[in-house]
């Protein structure tokens, strides 16, 4: 490079003009912003004093004082309490099998001495293609007898087969000269997944685990189409009656017999969902940084 | 003890059969079985009767379709405004904003931006539609605000007019700084010495982008754009069936909250099914169809043959 510049490249580019820093500034604060007041909104009016939230007539964005009244009276048992066991039994339950089943096929498909690999593996494939609708879905959930169980909510939509394909491009592309030692070794296939494989997958199997859970915690139509039984139903149906749909929270739906605001109510009902979703993800946000999942999908 | 090869490789292979059955047959009973099913779209389906004892009625379910039926064409025409309207719209967006976070100087403000965009896309439906109405509701923030101060307050939840916009900016909301994973995977791909080579030349940031970044992002757009159009007859339809009571049939129906209000609320199993069958078959062929467009321009696609 003969000529002398003035600026240093970013990433091989010239500097942004002025005005175009700016505007990206401004660009990024406001869409920022947009993702995080809504939050501030509502963890403030769930911790704000009733009078504070009457005053304003619905969300504030500061609470004058912390009052914990409306996650008192919700935790203390009831409606949203039954609700949230549910939706956590249904989460864990949910994601450790589809994890074990996802793993266990996975690994299967990455082995020459599996009969008919290929034809499993387009039988895989295939799948993302074309869904069987929603009628023939509900009627072969109801002939297995798991209307109105929890079982519906877990058991049809247990395997992703797009997430069997991460986990088995990522299996394929494990050290294979290991599995090969071991195996001359006697190890048989149960050994090599359990004792090899899955150890030195932990990281994967963690974000495809967690991925599965955040489907589970968040999913809501099957628990609508399948679930006639109320007392069956997870967080995200209860949180529509509330919240989406406005319905009355009365003293009669929690034990606590307090009943604060409305708005504190179903506010701290959306928090309660939300901070489950927010442990987790400065988890799966530390992975795709890495890119250890894009990496996967492109192998 | 001497065993025989068939008996040897029976040892390796049963194991291998064992681990990858529960999986095959959670995917041949939810997603290939269900199938079958689609035959009461050819049959007058009474659940107490069941699907093998219900009377063949032919292609009588189907008529619904073919002799326009207001409700499914108000689905229909709904469903692909909406696709068409969030291809023009929400599908660009990414492309922006990826491109846009990786000319950002500072990685530290880089990282937390896409921390803070990305967090929305793992929020479900019920709780962004909760957060929409909670701001922009009736008595939701911003009329409080407008009201308080002497404004006149605008009606955005419950406005048929509104509704496509609404529909988009939670889309947009929800998924559009996710969607930029994709793309900024494919932009941290791109050689440097390209556009080192191209300041040598003389190219600002203008031709860089045009002759550099945005050809480098036309496979993985085409590719996702393919596999959008897949997708052409769904729309969103736990975002939407959440908000039907509000803004009614009329603006909101689609063919997905068709066949979910014919056919499971209302009981008309067999034309609901012929409806969603319809929708299976077309979507198939638009991607194999997109798919070819695509080979067409010299892409890949999403595959060969």
């Amino acid at each position: 490079m003969s000529r002398q510049r003035r600026y240093r490249l970013v990433n091989g580019q010239p500097p942004s003009s002025p005005q175009m820093r700016v505007l990206k500034a401004v660009v990024f604060t406001i869409a920022c912003a947009l993702v995080l007041v809504p939050f501030v909104g509502i963890v403030a009016t769930s911790l704000a004093p009733a009078a504070q939230v009457t005053a304003a007539g619905g969300l504030v964005l500061w609470p004058s004082s912390i009052d914990l009244s409306a996650y008192r009276a919700i935790l203390a048992g009831g409606v949203v309490t039954r609700a949230l066991g549910i939706s956590g039994i249904v989460t864990i339950l949910g994601a450790a099998l589809s994890l074990t089943v996802s793993s266990m096929l996975a690994y299967a498909l990455t082995r020459r001495a599996l009969p008919g690999r290929r034809a499993l593996t387009m039988l895989l494939i295939c799948s993302l293609f074309f869904s069987p609708g929603m009628i023939p879905t509900y009627l072969v959930v109801k002939q297995f007898g798991m209307l109105d169980s929890l079982a519906a909510l877990i058991v049809p939509t247990c395997l992703s087969a797009f997430n069997v394909i991460v986990l088995r491009a990522f299996f394929s592309n494990l050290p294979q000269d290991v599995l090969e030692a071991a195996q001359i070794d006697g190890a048989g296939e149960f050994s090599l997944l359990g004792r090899i494989v899955l150890p030195l997958s932990k990281a994967a199997l963690a974000v495809i685990g967690l991925f599965y859970a955040v489907g589970y915690w968040n999913s809501f139509f099957a628990a609508l189409l399948y679930l006639n039984d109320t007392s069956l139903w997870p967080l995200q149906l209860v949180l529509r009656s509330y919240v989406t749909n406005g319905e009355r929270i009365a003293a009669a739906d929690m034990d606590s017999g307090i009943v604060p605001p409305q708005v504190t109510l179903q506010m701290a009902i959306l928090v309660i969902s939300i901070v489950p979703i927010l442990c987790v993800y400065p988890f799966l946000q530390r992975h795709f940084a890495k890119g250890a999942l894009t990496g996967a999908i492109k192998g | 003890m001497s065993t025989s090869p068939s008996a040897r490789s029976l040892r390796r292979r049963l194991p291998l059969l064992l681990l990858a059955a529960p999986g095959v047959v959670v995917l041949l009973a939810f997603q290939y079985y269900p199938l079958l099913g689609n035959v009461i779209a050819f049959k007058h389906y009474l659940p107490f009767l069941g699907i093998g004892e219900s009377e063949w009625v032919g292609w009588q379910n189907f008529e619904v379709i073919v002799n326009g039926d207001h409700q499914f064409v108000t689905a229909l025409t709904n469903t692909l405004i909406i696709t068409l309207v969030q291809v023009l719209v929400v599908f660009p967006i990414p492309i922006a904003l990826a491109i846009a976070l990786t000319s950002l100087a500072s990685e530290r403000i880089k990282r937390i931006v896409q921390s803070v965009l990305y967090l929305p896309h793992f929020l479900s439906w019920v709780i962004v539609v909760g957060i929409f109405q909670q701001f922009l509701g009736g008595s939701g923030m911003l009329n409080n605000f407008l009201r308080s101060n002497g404004y006149d307050t605008f009606q955005i939840i419950g406005n048929a007019d509104l509704f496509i916009p609404l529909l988009t900016s939670q889309l947009i909301w929800k998924d559009a700084g996710w969607a930029t994973i994709l793309f900024l995977a494919v932009l941290s791909q791109i050689d440097v010495q390209l556009y080192e080579a191209s300041v040598v030349d003389g190219a600002g940031r203008a031709r860089q982008l045009w002759h550099i970044t945005l050809p480098a992002l036309k496979s993985i757009a085409i590719l996702l754009l393919i596999l959008r159009l897949g997708d052409a007859l769904s729309v969103g339809f736990e975002q939407i069936i959440l908000q039907q009571p509000a803004v009614g049939l009329e603006a909101s129906e689609v063919l997905d909250t068709y066949v979910y209000n014919n056919g499971i609320v209302g009981g008309n199993w067999s034309e609901a099914a012929a409806v969603g069958l319809v929708k299976g078959v077309v979507s198939v062929l638009l991607v194999l169809g997109a798919n070819k467009v695509a080979h067409m321009f010299g892409e890949d696609g999403l595959y060969r043959s």
